[in-house]
């Protein structure tokens, strides 16, 4: 091949790839605007995270290796539960989260590790010199755990998963009720949520004061439904509250309950 | 007819060549990481154990399949060269465009063979895994038949969730793109060694392709130099960040078909330009 015709075909080569690169530009973009409408491609790899995860894990990350990556740091936090260094499992399960932000388990364990595991480790750290110190740790690990799972709602709006571990959080750690309860009802609404958690709503209602009339309509929907919405608890819950609020004898349920117990 | 049979016998043939090199002796790595990963999880929760059997299986699919793409395509030529082979190949009526055409068609061969072989392999771990769930649930689990049967019904959504075949589909045809993009460089290159080099750099490039196309297409630029190396490295790169869908395929994302076909008719009109373009180099080359 002569040096004349070589350089012209290497450049002829140069050209064509480069056309075709600008023919399908604009399909690429589209491409990408539909990917990341359905979900893929939410993470952005930025300079917070370079210093995380470091170099070779940074260039894992960028190579589409973000799977494996968080997998590997998921196992590393586990070690450190191990050996009870929550500060670190905080800082790892942050990393992890910010590299798969679409897989539940990971907001789902961090949260219950911190808000559950975390805070009452808090309580027995003798390092902490006082009861307060303690107390607040606990809080402040509590507070931790409800971040990620809302943290875990923003990039996951469409699963019930996390409302209902954030209504489980607000009704046995931080005991407001109202709001607990107000989580499981969005729960409830979300697709393919358990049946159970309509009953979760109503028994969180009735645990606020102030809701009780709607605690007990919530109540009388449940029993109205039948079948396997009509438990002993949800049947003792609403006698009780027929008795509280005073509600005429005519108007008062008599049915059994449903067979098996259930919460 | 006679071209195509050419073809497919210079596939089979280089496949068959490939198969002696002993590639395929990275399938027994590949079945340690998955084996061997599936009984260290084996202290997880049975949910953590899966999602991360998944991620690391995908992941160690994705880098085996990228790296015996560019490492066996770019000792195609140099070894051909190197036996003498590609002389008695090109002195009978073999145009060397059909040359190319069947050296990528074998590594095609060898791709596919090994996607099928981890993908069984990981199904088949997977599938044990799950078995020794669903029997520790029903042993364990004391509540009702339907909520065991609730509880069974979550241990097989989350060992088989959906995207796993779209996935592997996925890693598969970015490996005979990667495969074509280092048969387009080792036309030119001098040696084996470096057309590994360069495709293993184009690797990486491609992987900012996106980054790189979306900042040249918004007009962002400090200096006129910036935005000229973002146009050369969007143009002239394949956007190997549109193939990395498994990341949150593992995750619970489900591509749509319009987006799952899209991304591998992407990959397949990347493959089929860097063969012409390895063709039109290659035509005259002295040998």
């Amino acid at each position: 091949m002569s040096g004349g015709s070589s350089v012209s075909r290497s450049l002829l080569a140069v050209l064509l790839v480069a056309a075709v690169g600008l023919l399908i530009l604009p399909w690429q973009a589209r491409l990408q605007a539909i990917a990341k409408r359905e979900g893929f491609h939410a993470v952005v790899l930025g300079v917070d995270l370079r210093e995380r995860v470091g170099q070779s894990g940074f260039l894992a990350a960028l190579s589409g290796f973000r799977a494996p990556v968080a997998a590997l740091l998921w196992i590393e936090a586990h070690g450190a539960w191990e050996k009870t260094e929550w500060g670190r499992m905080a800082s790892l399960f942050n990393t992890v989260t910010t590299l798969q932000p679409h897989t539940l388990l990971y907001w789902d364990i961090a949260a219950w590790h911190m808000a559950w595991n975390a805070s009452a480790a808090a309580l027995q750290n003798t390092k902490l010199q006082g009861e307060a110190l303690r107390e607040r740790a606990r809080r402040q690990y509590i507070r931790l755990g409800r971040d990620f799972l809302e943290r875990g709602i923003v990039n996951n709006p469409d699963s019930y998963l996390l409302h209902e571990r954030l209504g489980i959080l607000l009704r046995d750690k931080e005991e407001d009720h109202a709001a607990a309860a107000d989580e499981f009802a969005k729960a409830a609404a979300l697709p393919g949520a358990p049946s159970y958690l309509k009953r979760f709503v109503a028994y969180e209602t009735a645990k606020v004061p102030e809701r009780a009339r709607e605690a007990y309509r919530m109540f009388r929907e449940l029993y109205e439904e039948g079948g396997m919405m009509r438990t002993p608890a949800v049947l003792a819950r609403l006698r009780g509250m027929e008795s509280r609020l005073g509600i005429p004898d005519g108007e008062r349920v008599t049915a059994a309950p449903a067979s098996s117990p259930r919460p | 007819m006679n071209a195509l049979l050419r073809v497919l016998a210079i596939g089979r043939n280089t496949f068959t060549g490939l198969v002696r090199q002993k590639v395929f002796y990275f399938l027994l790595i590949f079945a340690l990481v998955v084996i061997g990963n599936s009984s260290f999880l084996a202290k997880f929760s049975f949910q953590e154990e899966f999602q991360m059997l998944k991620d690391t299986a995908l992941g160690a699919m994705a880098v085996f399949l990228s790296l015996l793409a560019i490492l066996t395509t770019a000792n195609l030529i140099p070894k051909d060269l190197e036996d003498r082979t590609i002389f008695t190949i090109l002195s009978k009526p073999v145009p060397r465009r059909e040359y190319l055409l069947g050296k990528l068609l074998g590594v095609a061969y060898l791709l596919a063979l090994s996607a099928l072989v981890m993908g069984i392999l990981f199904a088949a771990v997977l599938f044990l895994r799950e078995q020794a769930a669903l029997a520790e649930t029903r042993a364990t689990f004391s509540g009702t038949p339907q909520e065991l049967a609730q509880a069974l019904d979550a241990v097989r959504k989350g060992a088989f969730s959906g995207g796993m075949v779209e996935a592997m589909t996925l890693l598969f045809v970015k490996a005979v793109l990667l495969a074509s993009l280092t048969l387009l460089i080792s036309t030119f290159a001098t040696s084996g060694i470096f057309a590994i080099i360069v495709a293993t750099s184009a690797y990486f490039i491609g992987h900012l392709q996106s980054s790189a196309r979306e900042y040249w297409m918004a007009g962002i630029g400090v200096h006129w130099w910036t935005r000229i190396f973002s146009a050369f490295v969007a143009l002239m790169f394949p956007d190997l960040q549109a193939f990395n869908l498994s990341d949150d395929i593992v995750a619970g994302t489900l591509p749509s078909a319009a987006l799952l076909w899209q991304t591998l008719a992407l990959g397949g009109i990347y493959a089929s330009v860097y063969y012409l373009v390895a063709c039109l180099l290659f035509q005259n080359r002295e040998l």
